[in-house]
């Protein structure tokens, strides 16, 4: 008995230490929501197009019957980090062919419209969420938000916030390999 | 005087800013009156430690209609929180669901305590031992007593 107490000492500082050495890696972000969808099919929502756009609506069949993955991006002309990530997802999409979809939160079509006008537009796909409420059944708690979705509609990985910056594009494009090997492999 | 009756009822009558804007309360007082206390166990997703009842934030907002939506559709308090469940995790719940993965959270401190009272109770006996193990021997006992007793007698 009192051979273990003298090991307590030591215990304490291990598990003091790996508790320290997981909370204060500056990589982990404590305001980072877990999401429930990773592993899940895509959530139930059928959008209709954004007029001016000339490209399709939205809904959960698309990304079902995609065959291959896809990027479902959570986008308004309102918001400012979006039209920094607009070049991002743009060279994404144009280097690595795969199809961006788009979910134009709380937007005015017009100015939505006005803003691929003005920066091009990337997506194949655009569904208009002018009430928020598709918004609500992917869980997302602000713009911009980006998943991967797997073929079969299955979402694989989520971005919170801009893909701006060396860190965010390359843990991006680190998700979206991850995400093509899974696939690969199926 | 007046002036400080006045400055009191200021203070005293002042409500509180709420974050609930009147088009989205319900006629029904039931029915809003629990809205508001399902609110206040939703954790708004945006401001992470403040409840969707007080947040201003534009996805609290469309929270908070959308538990009033549920609850007008006939759904009991526990089909809501299911429901945000879904959508957002346990996350969105400031009272974490008892289940395996928080048996920890929940009975964790409990057993901190039984612990330390096995402890403490542990290093107690030692130190009443530890007392016993200094009392005096019977010839020590006999020569305090007769020295005291002498000291009586001098009295």
């Amino acid at each position: 008995m009192r051979q273990l107490f003298a090991l307590l000492p030591i215990v304490l500082a291990l598990v003091l230490g790996g508790v320290f050495f997981w909370g204060l890696n500056p990589e982990r972000n404590p305001n980072e929501i877990p999401s429930v969808l990773i592993s899940k099919a895509a959530p139930e929502f059928r959008l209709s197009p954004v007029d001016g756009t000339g490209v399709p609506g939205l809904s959960t069949e698309d990304l079902e019957t995609a065959g291959e993955i896809t990027i479902v991006n959570v986008f308004a002309s309102w918001c400012v980090p979006c039209r920094a990530e607009h070049a991002v997802l743009t060279r994404i999409e144009r280097e690595q062919g795969v199809p961006l979809y788009g979910i134009n939160y709380k937007d005015k079509p017009e100015d939505a419209a006005r803003w691929l006008e003005d920066l091009g537009n990337p997506y194949t796909r655009i569904g208009s969420d002018l009430d928020g409420r598709a918004g609500i059944e992917w869980g997302i708690s602000g713009v911009p938000e980006t998943f991967i979705v797997s073929a079969d509609g299955t979402v694989l990985h989520r971005t919170v916030g801009p893909i701006v910056g060396d860190t965010a594009v390359t843990n991006f494009n680190r998700a979206l390999q991850a995400a093509r090997d899974l696939e690969s492999a199926s | 005087m007046k002036r400080w009756i006045v400055a009191v009822l200021f203070i005293f009558l002042a409500t509180p800013s709420l974050a609930v804007e009147p088009d989205e309360m319900l006629s029904d007082p039931v029915l809003e009156a629990r809205a508001r206390a399902l609110s206040k166990e939703v954790r708004c997703v945006v401001c992470q430690n403040q409840d969707i009842d007080s947040s201003n934030a534009g996805v609290a907002r469309d929270l908070r209609i959308l538990v009033r939506e549920r609850l007008v559709a006939g759904d009991t308090d526990q089909e809501v929180l299911d429901y945000l469940v879904v959508r957002y995790g346990d996350f969105v719940l400031f009272k974490p669901p008892l289940k395996p993965s928080t048996y920890l959270l929940w009975f964790g401190p409990g057993i901190v305590l039984l612990l330390a009272i096995f402890a403490g109770g542990r290093a107690l006996a030692r130190a009443r031992n530890t007392a016993n193990a200094v009392t005096l021997s019977p010839q020590d006992e006999a020569d305090v007593n007769a020295y005291l007793a002498s000291k009586e007698g001098d009295q």
